[in-house]
């Protein structure tokens, strides 16, 4: 199983991640447990899953080409979204991120799943990611070290909202 | 120069940190190949046909002489001893040892330089106008524009993982001579009526297979809005471009895909949220890197120099060079000088570990220790003294980097090629050297007048072939190299009315040994068709067409027919 990282420690994890059947087929959803569903089986089956969602144990996810646009006002519905990052150089998740927290206030936790690698979360925290389900041959200790690989960013990031430049002159003039 | 202040030094050792840790795992065997790669290539680390290659970068090509000191000596230790400056205005080595790599790049960092995103699906290098600063036709000192956008697009975190390369060029100046329609994403600064700077932005040009030149999707964009707008196109082509296909994941597939209207909508309904947010650009930062770049302390200087006006009419050798090498500048009693890397013989853009060591030397001495790498892989002195212009040229034709050529026919842009690169079909080093023995006349090359001959080895057109007036690219045919030339070329509007514009191949494919020949006949054909000697190649094949050159080189659309039938007799 994948080790998870969550605000940079190694936690367990509650979680479990329901994906579509071999046939494409979507999953059926247990009745207890924390589970995170594919966004195309909440579509589906909104209504049903309205009264689960209040409950606090469903999550859902994201695959790389779909974006927050589909959850349109669901997002705060959901104490947990993951993306999927289907190869580890597919960038697309790292915009989705940022549009969840930025654009829609997403305020729970953000979960990157699939191709997660220690090379890879420095950029994926800085977009907002704050849950990471590692790949399972990562060194989870190890990977801990990556989120300090850079002391600054130039750019305006989910951590970082105002861009170096603008603290430069702050610091200039103090 | 910009000199980096504590953060940039700090973000580009801890580069060194990172790069050096994910070596280690490498070669521990932590990593595989396949994602070592993709970290290597953003480190410049390209394994190559006979070795790595690394692509040092040098921010829109611009050079001290400490750290052109620092290259010499870096590619003493642990090259071969000389070093290929590259049309994206880098430097490339060609045998550094993997493992020795992070060290290469912790001795880049004590003179502020690096590889950072020089290779692999990345923010590239920015290129600008090798003159940007000293122009007289200047509108703004790009350098600047440049190193704004240089931050801005050094590990973005959203954008470290794009479909495809992203390159990025600017120009400042009133002629175009950082070919920004031929890029990703290229910039054109203009002034409004009220002296407010603000950019054209062309999107979706590129070379490589499917060369396109770029559309204007902004007029004019003022520059408080720079970063938000550029951060708008990547999210766009970051979340759609295509990723299932290297060959059409660059973003102006995504743009002939959507087409450029709706594309244009899909980046202002991005920009909508953008727009006015913390990344808005404001004065003081602008001016504050405008503040750490050094500023040549210029002498006052009458226009002209007497010294030199007797030297230009005593020695004809000094006036072919001064007419081709020498280029105008905004402060009075100043030029700029080209020091061309197109000797015959040697392969265009290379230079030895002496050679870089004097040219430092010569910099310092005459330019005021800064010197330009130029996408025409050339090097520039952008701050010459007229009564320099003497001296200097005495001891550049020493070097063997007078060659009275610029803008001529042997100028050639070039790729390694075969030679060296794993991705070419074909060489093209000895091609630009057949070229160039072939036109060695210097009285000819100079009535032949400006002319761009461009030389790839692969379609990925590293060469540039497809804006030269003269394209030459190198194809496989079932295992053997063979060329296919193009004309009608341009790289953009260097002179005003003549805007960017691709080839148009002519016919079937060359053999090597061809290939002097067929340029002769395409030049034969020009010299006989132009109105004046004002009236350049490029201007020719655009007023008369291809036809007439296409006629000059496999005969009239009978010869050609008989030819054919021929070889179908034959076979």
């Amino acid at each position: 199983m994948a080790t998870l990282i969550k605000e940079r420690r190694i936690v367990a994890d509650s979680w479990q991640l329901l994906e579509r059947g071999s046939k494409g087929e979507l999953p059926e959803v247990p009745a207890r447990g924390d589970v995170i569903i594919p966004l195309a089986l909440w579509l589906a089956r909104r209504d049903e899953l309205l009264s689960r969602a209040g409950t606090g144990t469903l999550g859902v996810w994201l695959d790389a080409n779909e974006g927050p646009e589909a959850l349109d006002g669901d997002v705060q519905r959901f104490p947990l979204i993951a993306v999927n990052f289907p190869k580890f150089g597919d960038g697309r998740g790292y915009s989705i991120a940022r549009l969840l927290r930025e654009r829609y206030g997403y305020k729970g936790e953000l979960r990157a799943i699939g191709d997660v690698l220690h090379d890879h979360l420095y950029f994926m925290e800085q977009c907002g990611f704050d849950a990471f389900a590692l790949r399972e041959d990562q060194d989870a200790q190890e990977a801990l070290s990556a989120f300090d690989t850079f002391s600054d960013s130039y750019q305006t990031t989910v951590l970082r909202p105002v861009p170096l430049f603008r603290r430069r002159l702050a610091a200039g003039k103090t | 120069m910009y000199r980096y202040d504590e953060i940039d030094q700090k973000l580009v050792d801890e580069r060194v940190v990172q790069f050096r840790d994910q070596t280690k795992r490498f070669l521990a065997g932590k990593l595989s190949e396949d994602e070592f790669r993709a970290l290597r290539l953003r480190n410049g680390l390209y394994i190559q046909r006979y070795a790595p290659m690394l692509r040092i970068a040098i921010p829109y090509g611009l050079l001290s002489t400490k750290q052109l000191r620092k290259l010499a000596q870096i590619t003493g230790k642990y090259d071969r001893g000389y070093g290929h400056f590259s049309t994206r205005q880098n430097l490339q080595l060609n045998w550094p040892k993997l493992e020795r790599v992070p060290d290469i790049l912790a001795e880049l960092a004590t003179v502020q330089m690096h590889a950072i995103q020089t290779s692999g699906n990345s923010f590239r290098n920015i290129t600008t106008d090798h003159f940007a600063g000293v122009a007289q036709d200047e509108i703004v000192d790009s350098f600047v524009w440049c190193e704004v956008i240089r931050q801005w697009s050094t590990f973005h975190p959203e954008f470290s993982y794009l479909p495809r390369k992203f390159k990025f060029a600017v120009n400042g100046a009133k002629a175009d001579r950082a070919a920004v329609a031929v890029h990703d994403i290229g910039l054109h600064a203009l002034k409004d009526e009220k002296g407010e700077v603000g950019f054209r932005v062309l999107v979706g040009g590129g070379l490589g297979r499917t060369p396109a030149i770029g559309f204007v999707i902004r007029e004019f964009l003022p520059w408080r809005h720079l970063l938000t707008y550029i951060e708008a196109i990547l999210r766009v082509y970051n979340r759609y471009g295509r990723r299932d296909n290297i060959h059409k994941a660059r973003i102006k597939i995504l743009v002939k895909e959507r087409g450029p209207e709706k594309f244009r909508e899909e980046v202002d309904a991005e920009w909508a949220h953008l727009k006015d947010g913390p990344a808005t650009l404001i004065a003081e930062e602008i001016a504050r890197i405008e503040s750490r770049f050094t500023r040549p302390n210029y002498l006052k200087l009458p226009a002209t120099d007497v010294g030199l006006e007797a030297a230009l009419a005593a020695d004809r050798a000094f006036a072919n060079w001064h007419k081709r090498n020498v280029h105008p500048h905004k402060k009075p009693g100043y030029a700029a000088v080209t020091l061309s890397l197109k000797k015959t013989g040697v392969p265009p853009g290379d230079v030895t570990v002496e050679q870089m060591e004097k040219i430092a030397d010569l910099a310092d001495r005459y330019s005021f220790g800064e010197l330009r790498v130029s996408h025409e892989q050339n090097l520039i002195f952008a701050d010459v003294q007229l009564a320099d212009l003497h001296s200097l040229w005495q001891e550049v034709a020493a070097l063997g980097f007078a060659t009275p050529n610029v803008g001529l026919l042997t100028n050639i842009i070039c790729c390694p090629g075969g030679d060296f690169c794993s991705l070419a079909n074909a060489k093209s080093i000895p091609v630009a050297e057949a070229i160039q023995q072939r036109f060695d006349d210097l009285d000819y090359l100079h009535d032949i007048g400006e002319i761009d001959l461009n030389i790839s080895g692969c379609m990925n057109a590293c060469g540039h072939h497809h804006v030269g007036h003269i394209g030459i690219l190198g194809v496989d045919k079932s295992g053997e190299e063979w060329y296919q030339i193009e004309v009608g070329g341009n790289q953009g509007e260097v002179r005003s009315g003549r805007g960017a514009s691709l080839g148009k191949v002519i016919g079937p494919s060359f053999a090597r040994a061809e290939i002097p020949d067929v340029i002769e006949k395409l030049i034969e054909c020009y010299l006989a068709r132009r109105d004046s000697d004002a009236e350049r190649f490029i201007d020719v094949v655009h007023r008369i067409g291809v036809e007439p050159f296409k006629e000059s080189v496999y005969g009239n659309a009978d010869q050609r027919a008989a030819h054919r039938r021929g070889q179908l007799a034959a076979a």
